[in-house]
């Protein structure tokens, strides 16, 4: 077997006397597409925030092909070949769509080659009926494949995406649901998600957070089928 | 000839500015009285001062309450080592460097650390505040750099003007030193535009816009606005050693917030993310703080307030933005309108 993509042991976050996530092991193969689930508080965005660089462990570690990433500052990190996708859409706002996702593919990249990685981006997202608008003026689902074409932009090794369909309507959302898909054929990712039918939509493999820790991991028909999954997310719609 | 031709089309607001500029710089210095041209003279030197905090306020995002910290220390800087040198090349140079190099020291500090943009106008208004208030309470015989009498709140009388560079004896006419300025300011322009286009122009607008993306896409936004803020402190110096070198005089004043908070109306004037609109800015303000200093019957700085009021209430984004993006369509809709009209009553008649 192939060593893993990413991979963390023991990582673990406490903020105060709150242990946000505790003694994490995960790890994820080249190629997959992984959901990460879980109800409010389970800890989802804190190990979301502990792979991208936002927040430092508070002990374990986290590799990425093989080097230590836990510590590096957020851009150092995404020069590894990390795409990062928040839940909010981050994006340059006052820029034009072209010039967001020129900015992304010039990183690594020179001259027409930048020109060219930006129209296949363009065509693939079909973000083409508004390139040359400010990214500001755009709808919310529409800024949310922006970012998306962004991240592309950069050509990553892994995409990590939180709530990638947050705030879209129905259509939007079935829209996200295939580009995403349509990503995953070359660029592994890792979704953190909530909305349950999105997830039947995408995943293959899911992981599920409870408490700060992995309650379980399997596919899609063992995460639904099973009882403490279930009792997890009736308890929190119980509670709501 | 055809890709001239494009060149021309997608950069004609450029070519018209180094058009403009070019005509200018020979035709002024022929047309006008010497008194004229050193009022433009002074002119242009602001407007070097004003691309100055344009450049990383109005691109970079980066809000320096105390622009004139670098305006001030190059332009003492400037006088200190010309008096102590005889000669102007290697003070030029010191202006320049020496601004930058507390730029880069100060925006090591605050970018580094992360500091939110609110303190970094606090710290460096502070720190307009301290040379300020040091370099004001150095009068009498005994503050002195080598030759240089620093003279407190009297500030530095005599201090030579420019020479040719290593030519000592070749000190710079008032007609030279318009020249200079007016070059210097085409350059600074012309250079900033050519830096903006660049991918680290490019990328220093998007850390304005959106830091966190800048960095999850790669790029250091820290190093982005260190350079860009040294670049700025740069080209402050430059034109405080040009300031000092058009008025042979130099005075605390150079550091005063007063001074800083004009740089900060150009730009609010002419408008911040341009780079056309604080040098008409600069010029405009300090045209009309000269106009209405020769009456008697209202105080210069009620007015000056009174227009920073208006533009911030009713032109927040300043002149220029309001000419290219309202202006100019409403010219070319009610010129489409009037073609409309006109086929209309073509067809009619025929």
């Amino acid at each position: 077997m192939s060593p893993p993509l990413i991979e963390t042991r023991g990582l673990s976050k406490h903020f105060g006397g709150v242990r946000a996530v505790r003694d994490i092991d995960f790890s994820l193969a080249e190629g997959e597409l992984r959901c990460l689930i879980g109800p409010n508080g389970a800890g989802k965005s804190t190990f979301f925030k502990l792979l991208t660089g936002q927040t430092k462990p508070s002990s374990g570690s986290v590799r990425f092909r093989g080097k230590e990433i836990s510590g590096m500052l957020a851009h150092e990190i995404a020069r590894l070949g990390i795409g990062i996708k928040s839940q909010v859409p981050s994006v340059f706002n006052g820029l034009s769509v072209r010039e967001n996702l020129w900015i992304a593919a010039a990183r690594h990249q020179k001259g027409k080659a930048v020109t060219r990685a930006v129209d296949a981006k363009i065509e693939r997202l079909a973000l083409g009926r508004f390139v040359e608008k400010l990214v500001g003026q755009l709808a919310h689902g529409q800024r949310q494949w922006v970012e998306l074409g962004v991240v592309l932009c950069g050509d990553p090794g892994l995409i990590l995406l939180d709530e990638p369909a947050a705030g879209m309507t129905e259509d939007e959302r079935g829209r996200t649901a295939e580009l995403i898909q349509e990503i995953n054929r070359d660029h592994p990712m890792i979704v953190v998600e909530h909305d349950m039918s999105f997830i039947r939509t995408i995943a293959r493999r899911i992981t599920v957070f409870d408490r700060g820790s992995i309650l379980m991991e399997g596919d899609v028909a063992q995460v639904f089928g099973n009882q403490a999954v279930r009792d997890v997310y009736l308890g929190k719609q119980v509670a709501a | 000839m055809k890709f001239v031709i494009t060149v021309l089309r997608s950069n004609w607001r450029l070519v018209a500015v180094g058009v403009v500029g070019v005509v200018l710089l020979i035709a002024l210095p022929l047309l006008l009285d010497t008194y004229t041209l050193l009022q433009i003279t002074l002119y242009a030197i602001f407007g070097i001062l004003a691309l100055s905090l344009a450049f990383i306020w109005g691109y970079g995002g980066i809000l320096c309450f105390g622009h004139s910290a670098f305006f001030g220390l190059g332009a003492y800087a400037y006088a200190v080592a010309v008096i102590n040198m005889g000669e102007s090349t290697a003070p030029a140079v010191i202006a320049i460097v020496l601004p930058a190099a507390l730029a880069a020291a100060l925006g090591y500090f605050m970018f580094y650390a992360r500091i939110s943009d609110v303190y970094v106008g606090v710290i460096t208004l502070t720190v307009t505040l301290i040379f300020y208030n040091v370099i004001n309470s150095t009068a009498g015989p005994k503050y002195h750099i080598g030759d240089a009498l620093l003279g407190g709140f009297n500030g530095m009388p005599n201090v030579p003007s420019l020479n040719v560079p290593f030519l000592p004896d070749n000190t710079l006419e008032p007609q030279n030193m318009f020249v200079l300025s007016m070059v210097l300011l085409l350059v600074v322009y012309f250079g900033l535009h050519w830096l903006l286009a660049t991918r680290f122009g490019r990328v220093l607008v998007a850390v304005r816009e959106n830091e966190q993306r800048v960095e999850f896409l790669g790029y250091d936004a820290r190093l982005h606005k260190l350079v860009a803020f040294s670049i700025g402190g740069a080209l402050a110096g430059l034109a405080g050693c040009l300031f000092v070198s058009w008025g042979n005089y130099v005075s605390p004043t150079a550091f005063s917030v007063v001074q800083s908070a004009q740089i900060i109306i150009w730009i609010m004037v002419g408008g911040a993310g341009t780079l056309l609109g604080p040098v008409f800015g600069a010029l405009a303000i300090s045209w009309l703080t000269v106009e209405i200093g020769t009456q008697q019957w209202v105080n210069a700085n009620v007015i000056l307030g009174a227009i920073l009021l208006i533009f911030v209430l009713l032109v927040p984004r300043g002149i220029a933005p309001m000419i290219s993006e309202r202006l100019v369509p409403w010219l070319l809709a009610s010129r489409r309108a009037a073609g409309l009209a006109r086929d209309l009553s073509q067809e009619r008649s025929a």
